[in-house]
């Protein structure tokens, strides 16, 4: 069995049959990722337990207990979900060294499943950005061409599936953070719908939008990652009742007669010569299998990057209130801390463990939210919001899923946005408006750039219609022209 | 342009400590970011309800509540695992009050 290639049920068959050993496995992604990651800087800590964590499910395994879907697969988490006992610091130097008491339900359930976690996966800083350049823990490289990068905000995930350090990554996504790097990146990638998977210990950056996904090499992956991690947590009230679909059970490529919605907005131009071209060439294909193509037009998706950067901004400064080095976390080294005024206790800790994106963020928010310009800013946006996903609705009347670009270009060079935030914020153009109605949203690659680089599709559903994106998308896959092609860093 | 006495009350209320050159920065980047959001302001919403969550819609049919009944999650030690400065099972801080 080729380990590079396995899907999660090969090896959770033959772990189960005894006919390699988690320990292996094991052992196999570890030495795998540790020779690769200085060159791409995905991983920013292995899991030290490791291969006893492996022991166990062999030791399960011989005990004859009954083992889940997921036994002996292995998985890297990013860096903003609690893991506990290992390092979790949300790519920032606020929480270096901060070392959860308990793992995120995300994390708990896939250890339950028998998946072994062997490391933490670096990020944009607090998932605030589009490339993995504002991680304190360094830039991290697109493994297809290391002066490029991997997108963000899940930069590590992306990096690290895409080199095949690991079998399955879990990422986040609150304005496309899973879906961008997917795309760059040439993986799988799902943003569940809003209250779909629990965000218990999962570090808050906008809690209306935050959703975490898995970010893997194959459909049928992330529709089984997704049946796992999915479902009601008593610890996160924004969690829906709503049961899960067995969704790599009911997977099918048959999309005969199934309504595929392009919005009219998203197809003025915006998408350079080589994004054009693969996405034309998905949509030929989508047609040749029966889909059935129908306009949808959104007219207020062309507010949606100030909208979701204004709600995202104003309800992060809310959630990073808490990071003031009194609890756990970075704190200034102060010479006499009872001659100190608290404010500046807190104003120094924070000024020195926020990186500027982070800082400029928590500013943009505090004046979004402050006294005298909240109705202007945040409730106006608010607003709009409801009159966004009202139209997506209608949307949704007229067809079952809409497919679009991911993103306007492909990776782009490392340093080539970073000066100039507003030039990175609108990167975003395609997937935010996903998280702000609340609504499914995957990529998957699809084809190469002129210069060898991935480009995925986005396929978008009506909240809780995972199913169907999953079916579109593998239906794609099973005639995708980057099938079985690997990046330089391999 | 946000003026610079704007930024510092802005960064008081953040609780983060920037200087005149950072201040000046600021008043820029959030100037043309801002100038950017004001296309929203021209989007007619009368009588719109602002949209906070996207679980609104279930709620009370479909959200998760828990009995109300407490729990011993974690120890005093494990809570106190992480604390940059403690004595005892007390963290270290400045002073609160006067």
């Amino acid at each position: 069995m080729n380990l590079l290639t396995a899907t999660f049920y090969d090896i959770s068959t033959a772990v189960k049959a005894k006919k390699i050993s988690a320990v292996e496995v094991t052992n196999f992604f570890l030495t795998r990722a540790e020779k690769l990651n200085p060159t791409l800087n995905a991983f920013t800590h292995f899991n030290k337990n490791a291969v006893i964590d492996a022991q166990k499910i062999d030791a399960e395994i011989i005990a004859g207990k009954n083992l889940g879907p997921l036994a002996g697969v292995v998985f890297g988490i990013k860096d903003m979900l609690c893991t506990k006992g290992m390092p979790t610091t949300a790519g920032s130097k606020i929480l270096q060294g901060f070392i959860p008491p308990c793992d995120a339900t995300v994390v708990a359930r896939l250890k339950n499943a028998g998946a072994i976690i062997i490391g933490k996966l670096n990020q944009d800083e607090f998932a605030m950005g589009s490339s993995n350049e504002t991680s304190y823990y360094g830039n991290c490289k697109n493994p297809w061409n290391i002066d490029y990068v991997p997108g963000g905000s899940s930069g590590g995930s992306a990096s690290a599936q895409s080199a095949r350090l690991t079998m399955g990554t879990i990422g986040t996504d609150t304005g496309g953070s899973i879906r961008q790097p997917s795309s760059f990146c040439g993986i799988v990638g799902i943003k569940p719908t809003y209250g779909r998977v629990s965000r218990y210990g999962i570090i808050a950056y906008a809690s209306s939008l935050d959703q975490a996904g898995p970010m893997t090499s194959t459909v049928t992956d992330a529709a089984l990652a997704l049946e796992v991690i999915c479902g009601v947590d008593e610890h996160d009230s924004t969690t829906s009742n709503k049961s899960v679909d067995l969704f790599s059970k009911n997977l099918t490529t048959n999309i005969k007669g199934l309504k595929i919605g392009l919005i009219k907005e998203f197809m003025a131009g915006q998408s350079d010569a080589d994004v054009e071209k693969v996405f034309s060439s998905a949509l030929e294909t989508l047609k040749k299998m029966g889909a059935e193509i129908v306009e949808v037009s959104i007219p207020l998706t062309e507010f949606a990057v100030p909208m979701y950067y204004l709600i995202s901004a104003s309800e992060a400064s809310s959630n990073l209130a808490r990071y003031d080095g009194v609890k756990y976390g970075y704190r200034s080294e102060f010479q006499n801390l009872s001659s100190l005024a608290l404010d500046d206790f807190y104003g120094q800790t924070r000024a020195e463990g926020f990186g500027p994106e982070v800082q400029r963020r928590i500013m943009l928010g505090t004046y979004c939210l402050s006294a005298g310009f909240v109705d202007a800013y945040y409730n106006k946006a608010c607003q709009v919001r409801r009159l966004l996903k009202n139209q997506y609705i209608e949307a949704f009347k007229k067809c079952d899923v809409i497919f679009s670009p991911v993103t306007t270009t492909p990776a782009f060079k490392i340093g080539e946005k970073s000066e100039d935030p507003l030039k990175m914020y609108l990167n975003d153009i395609f997937t935010t408006s996903t998280n702000l109605a609340g609504l499914a949203g995957m990529s998957v690659p699809f084809g190469l750039s002129s210069k060898n680089l991935p480009i995925g599709v986005q396929l978008t559903s009506a909240p809780f219609q995972e199913q169907k994106i999953l079916n579109v998308a593998l239906a794609l896959e099973s005639v995708s022209p980057v099938e079985g092609k690997t990046p330089n860093v391999y | 342009m946000i003026d610079e006495k704007t930024i510092l009350h802005i960064a008081k209320l953040a609780r983060l400590k920037i200087n005149s050159k950072q201040a000046a920065d600021y008043g820029q980047q959030l100037s043309k970011v801002l100038n950017h959001f004001d296309q929203i302001s021209k989007i007619d919403t009368t009588n719109v309800e602002p949209l906070i969550s996207p679980i609104e819609a279930n709620f009370f049919d479909d959200m998760a509540f828990r009995e109300d009944t407490a729990k011993n999650l974690f120890t005093a030690e494990e809570i106190l695992e992480n604390a940059p400065d403690k004595m005892g099972n007390l963290f270290k801080v400045p002073p609160v009050v006067g």
